[in-house]
């Protein structure tokens, strides 16, 4: 790992500041950014930890709404969201493993967009609105392709707000080495409609299943589904699992996110 | 170099560091906490974990600036005052918890940050927790089967495998 300046502002506004400098990468949780440095796949001069900003952390039920601080540790959303919005309490209770989800952070998750990283799945499954230092971003326009977000350099999340469905469920197959998903689906059913959002399985990052949108919409059971298949034209093919298997989970995992679904 | 301060196992430690400096790095090297052990170096084995502010931490992928002003706990701190192992490490000797003992250090802290947690996990809760505690000797079974019988559960029923 090369070497950088480490600051550790107290405030959204220091931060802001902090990341004005060309050079400068903001720091969540680490889980994946010290892997990536130690890989020197990156190479900051200056990290600007968000993890001492006490306005960015935290769970609260706002109305029909989750209001998570972006600097919320996946184990604090997984405690103190498990009433409001389980579906969501359980993704984060099953990110890596209980010491990542003790470090990692939502808006950590959200600003890489890993394409097999959880949270986007939710984010977009549930219509998230992602709250940044200047603006509100959301889902559906927020992710942009594989580790590429609406973001735009030194942009903080400092919190994303998650409507709460009547039901939702993620139904997740990991990859057997990293754990991340090999496929997964986060199902979420809304007054106005059903929610299926998918990570893991495609080359342009997390996407919404349209036509399991639908079906559900108007029938919200596993055997909706039934006949239903997405292309493998853009999966992910790898030693882990081929395009083809992969597009063929995704219809799996739907059913088993949409008969888990409470 | 920046000057770092926090408290390991009770007693006060500080020390300079760089910003790249990991925290395993400052407790191993600076400190001669040598029982941290730093396995994979990705984040993947929890050979390194340690507890910062009473949760459990991969210590080789944290920043140890940003321990600064933590409480962190280690292998050497766990222990009892005496000197004697704590329930936990006895109960790893009683059923045989370790081979190499190279994952042993981690196992520890994750099983006593579960267990402070859920102070009566069941074998999958068990199995479950240590998703991210790697042991290359595969023993695991008797390590679970020590992490039960030192939350205090009959143990007996469980078959050596």
């Amino acid at each position: 790992m090369y070497n950088f300046d480490f600051v550790k502002p107290a405030t959204v506004d220091e931060a802001v500041k902090a990341l004005a400098d060309d050079e400068a990468q903001a720091l969540g949780g680490g889980q994946t950014l010290i892997p990536t440095l130690k890989q020197r796949l990156a190479s900051p001069s200056k990290l600007v930890s968000l993890t001492g900003i006490a306005e960015m952390k935290g769970v609260s039920k706002q109305g029909d709404t989750v209001v998570i601080g972006g600097g919320t540790t996946h184990r604090t959303v997984a405690e103190e969201a498990a009433s409001a919005y389980p579906g969501l309490a359980d993704l984060a209770g099953r990110i890596g493993d209980p010491a990542v989800r003790n470090r990692g952070t939502i808006g950590g998750s959200l600003a890489n967009n890993d394409p097999s990283a959880c949270y986007p799945a939710a984010a977009l499954g549930s219509g998230a609105t992602i709250v940044t230092n200047s603006r509100e971003i959301a889902a559906d326009d927020y992710f942009q392709g594989m580790f590429t977000t609406a973001l735009e350099e030194g942009e903080i999340i400092t919190e994303v707000r998650f409507p709460i469905p009547k039901k939702s469920a993620y139904a997740k197959i990991a990859q057997p080495a990293s754990r991340f998903p090999l496929v997964a689906v986060f199902v979420a059913q809304y007054a106005d409609g059903v929610r299926v959002a998918v990570t893991g399985a495609s080359n342009n990052g997390v996407f919404r299943w349209s036509e399991a949108e639908a079906a559900l919409s108007g029938n919200f059971a596993a055997d909706a589904l039934d006949g239903l298949t997405v292309a493998s034209d853009d999966m992910i093919g790898d030693l882990h699992g081929t395009a083809a298997y992969r597009a063929h989970l995704v219809g799996v995992m739907a059913k088993r996110a949409v008969a888990a679904a409470s | 170099m920046t000057q770092v301060n926090m408290t390991v196992n009770g007693k006060a430690a500080s020390g300079d560091v760089e910003g790249r400096t990991l925290l395993a790095q400052f407790l191993r090297d600076s400190q001669g906490l040598t029982g941290t052990h730093v396995g994979c170096d990705t984040s993947q084995c929890g050979a390194c974990v340690v507890h910062v502010d009473g949760k459990a931490v991969k210590s080789c992928t944290m920043l140890a600036l940003e321990a600064d002003g933590a409480e962190v706990s280690t292998i050497e701190g766990q222990a009892n005052a005496d000197g004697s192992l704590n329930v936990i490490q006895q109960a790893f000797q009683d059923h045989h918890g370790l081979q190499c003992g190279f994952c042993t250090p981690g196992m520890v802290m994750s099983a006593a940050a579960l267990l402070k947690d859920n102070p009566k996990p069941t074998e999958t809760e068990v199995r479950d927790y240590l998703e991210g505690n790697i042991c290359r000797c595969t023993g695991y079974h008797n390590i679970v089967k020590a992490i039960l019988a030192a939350s205090g559960q009959d143990v007996s029923a469980i078959a050596a495998e």
